[in-house]
């Protein structure tokens, strides 16, 4: 028996470089896992692959050249992401936006939301094998991006908004589409059930996975679905409401468990969630103009604004310094890629490869909002 | 007796014309070389072919066209991916072993073919019959694991070897459940000798015949088979968004499409044997007394009823494939040795004793 423990082989923990080039840390992340066989020790996350510098272009730039900037950030949130620097923008001028663009502006971030969502579960599913999934959820958010496209030419960073208003008013169809497109979707959610959620193999790769208590989701910075799914009440769109949504009637989806599971079903009722929002606001779009009048070249007053909305992924920040010029003299965007990544390594310790992979589609990367 | 298409008369003349011309041994050697090439030739096509079908059952269930634009319906598409593996340059990393990558793929594909000879195509059809030919396949097949621990050591990769071991754990676990599911069905067929099995089901199929364990013995076998041949929902060792390829990931070319053609081949003898055992190979649909019904049955030709029977069972792989995750390697080996195994053997107990008592057909 002694001889046995004496000849026990030694173990040795090993490095694995996983990325920049790997099929599911969708895009150039680099994660440089210490591993005990298949036990993960510890994660660290190397970014900065595709930093552009966008904060300090924007210092740069015109007003007006920022917004489709932002486009380029998260390009699954974009709209949402135009809005924030658009209303921060509106906030420095006290411009009252009509009620017009505030509609239209709250229905296409909801469906971008939906569409960034629809691309989550299939790709969550394909990271966890299912490849299936993956274009079961491309064929929905098909019908969200040529709404997007018909409305404003553009099908993936849209750059919709302009400070002040939007580019263009709605397509004439919009309505309608939205509405069949609505009504299709409400048909496939249970089908997204049957496919993940009800599946027990998938049940039994998520459900106490990945762990976030509500405590460290918020000394992390943790935010959105990721965050919520801790406990953590976060929702910007409820706390420091903007555009329509202090107009509907909607519910902060809450769950207490914090694991892959959790976050999970998060994210499907928050598309049931937006599904209901776009069906109070689509019928009751105001009349009006789809924009107030700028002047050509923006100058904000010496100050600084904050600007928060709720993107796919979590609260999404812009902060202008501004001392008066055409463009600001400092200008950073919070983006919730950053703080949710941040919380990997400490959900992942102890984990399998396998639950990594699982824990990373659950907290829903894009990688350029990452590295801006 | 089904003596309508039998293959024995063709392969018999074949021998009575070189036994006329030659001696003994050289007739030995001809007719081995023979069944080798014609077995090769099947392997090759049957590679196009699975991959030709992966490609469009895997695009039927994912609302896609799949290939369309190589020949007709894309039917080319195979054949042009091949060429284009042909002129790959095969890569070997720095430090690789190079003896052992290059043998690896050999070892995998040595391993499916010898297996694919013991497989009953028709009456007459079969390469080598041995009177253990259950035994045989199933210990031939479980070579291949050796080719896959040795690709994923040679390739100086971790991903691989991670990929490698996992194989290793997986398939030595899930041999067992496939071994003992075929058990449940040689305690009534009584002989391993794969041709006694197929004969022995001539009134009805042992999934009809043999009550509830033989339902339960044919699940357990399809699960353990689909993790046998490292398929998904099973496909741990390959893996693609945890470990990029598993344990080819460092192979290109041909020595890749080697690989794959294992995995393809390795498909098609699991679905071959569980056809075999379990649906009757070729032998046609017969129901007990019914003579009318088991005569019009004998019109179709028993390789048309061997392979729609195999490609059932290998469209309900792919359908697998295509719509489950992945399982995690803790929970897969859970699944073997605490929940298929111990139902396994309590099943063989209890076909055993219907055995005993006489209660099957």
């Amino acid at each position: 028996m002694e001889r046995i423990i004496a000849s026990q082989p030694e173990t040795q923990e090993y490095f694995i470089n996983m990325g920049p080039q790997h099929p599911s840390t969708h895009g150039v992340l680099r994660l440089v896992l210490t591993l005990d066989g298949e036990i993960i020790k510890k994660v660290e996350p190397h970014i900065g692959y595709i930093h552009r510098s966008i904060e300090k272009m924007c210092e740069h730039d015109s007003y007006q050249q920022i917004v489709h900037l932002t486009d380029r950030m998260d390009y699954l949130s974009c709209h949402i992401n135009n809005e924030a620097v658009c209303l921060a923008v509106e906030n420095a001028l006290q411009l009252e936006v009509p009620e017009r663009v505030k509609v239209i502006r709250t229905i296409i971030a909801e469906l971008q939301r939906l569409s960034s969502h629809q691309l989550w579960w299939g790709v969550m599913g394909m990271d966890l094998g299912a490849i299936t999934t993956f274009l079961y959820g491309f064929r929905d958010r098909e019908m969200i991006t040529d709404i997007f496209e018909e409305t404003c030419g553009a099908r993936l960073t849209m750059n919709y908004n302009v400070p002040g208003g939007l580019m263009f008013d709605i397509h004439p169809n919009f309505q309608r589409r939205t509405k069949e497109f609505v009504k299709h979707f409400k048909k496939k959610l249970p089908e997204y059930d049957d496919l993940l959620s009800n599946n027990i193999i998938f049940r039994q790769r998520t459900i106490g996975i990945g762990r976030l208590s509500k405590e460290d989701a918020i000394s992390y910075g943790v935010t959105g679905p990721t965050a919520r799914a801790s406990g953590f009440s976060c929702d910007v769109r409820k706390h420091h409401p903007y555009s329509a949504y202090p107009k509907v009637q909607f519910k902060e989806i809450l769950r207490t468990e914090g694991d892959c599971f959790a976050r999970y079903q998060c994210r499907m009722d928050e598309m049931r969630e937006s599904l209901s929002i776009i069906e109070q606001l689509i019928d009751n779009i105001p009349e009006g103009p789809y924009k107030v009048p700028t002047k050509a070249v923006i100058k904000l007053p010496k100050g600084e604004w904050y600007q928060r909305v709720e993107t796919a992924r979590g609260e999404f920040g812009v902060y202008i310094i501004s001392d008066g010029q055409r463009s600001p003299y400092r200008l950073k965007f919070r983006s919730p890629g950053f703080s949710n990544l941040s919380a990997l390594d400490h959900m992942a310790r102890g984990c399998k490869i396998a639950d990594l992979i699982a824990i990373m589609s659950t907290i829903d990367l894009v990688i350029p909002d990452i590295d801006r | 007796m089904n003596t309508l298409y039998d293959f024995s008369k063709l392969t018999g003349a074949i021998h009575h014309w070189l036994s006329a011309r030659f001696s003994e041994h050289t007739v030995n050697l001809i007719e081995f070389t023979l069944a080798g090439v014609s077995i090769m030739i099947f392997f090759g096509i049957l590679g196009l072919v699975l991959v030709y079908v992966e490609r469009k059952v895997s695009a039927f269930i994912q609302l896609r066209l799949g290939p369309m634009r190589v020949g007709k319906w894309g039917t080319a598409q195979t054949i042009a991916d091949v060429i284009k593996l042909l002129f790959k340059e095969p890569l070997i990393n720095k430090d690789a072993d190079r003896l052992l990558f290059n043998l690896a793929p050999y070892i995998l594909m040595t391993a499916a073919f010898m297996a694919m000879t013991a497989v009953p195509f028709a009456p007459g059809l079969q390469a080598f019959d041995p009177d253990i030919g259950l035994l045989f396949v199933s210990a031939v097949s479980s070579l291949g694991v050796i080719g896959i621990l040795l690709a994923g050591w040679s390739s100086n990769n971790k991903y691989a070897l991670i990929g490698a071991m996992r194989a290793g754990a997986q398939i030595i676990s899930y041999e067992l459940s496939v071994a003992l599911s075929l058990l449940t069905i040689v305690v009534l067929t009584g002989s391993l000798q794969l041709s006694t099995i197929i004969e022995s089901q001539r009134d009805g199929w042992w999934i009809f015949k043999g009550h509830l364990p033989a339902w339960i013995a044919f699940l357990i076998f399809l699960i353990a088979g689909t993790a046998e041949t490292n398929r998904g929902p099973f496909d741990l060792a390959e893996a693609e968004s945890e470990l990029t390829a598993g344990f080819h990931t460092e192979y290109s070319g041909l020595k890749f499409a080697f690989f794959f053609l294992a995995e393809f081949a390795n498909m098609f003898i699991v679905c071959a044997i569980g056809a075999t055992v379990f649906f009757g190979g070729w032998m046609p649909l017969h129901i007990g007394p019914w003579h009318g019904f088991n005569a019009v049955m004998d019109f179709i030709p028993p390789v048309v009823w061997f392979f729609g029977k195999v490609a059932v069972l290998i469209f309900v792989m792919m359908w697998f494939r295509w719509t489950f995750p992945r399982l995690r390697i803790d929970q897969l080996l859970r699944l073997e040795w605490k929940y298929l195994l111990p139902v396994n053997l309590m099943n063989i107990l209890f076909m055993a004793f219907i055995a005993m008592m006489g209660w099957h057909f």
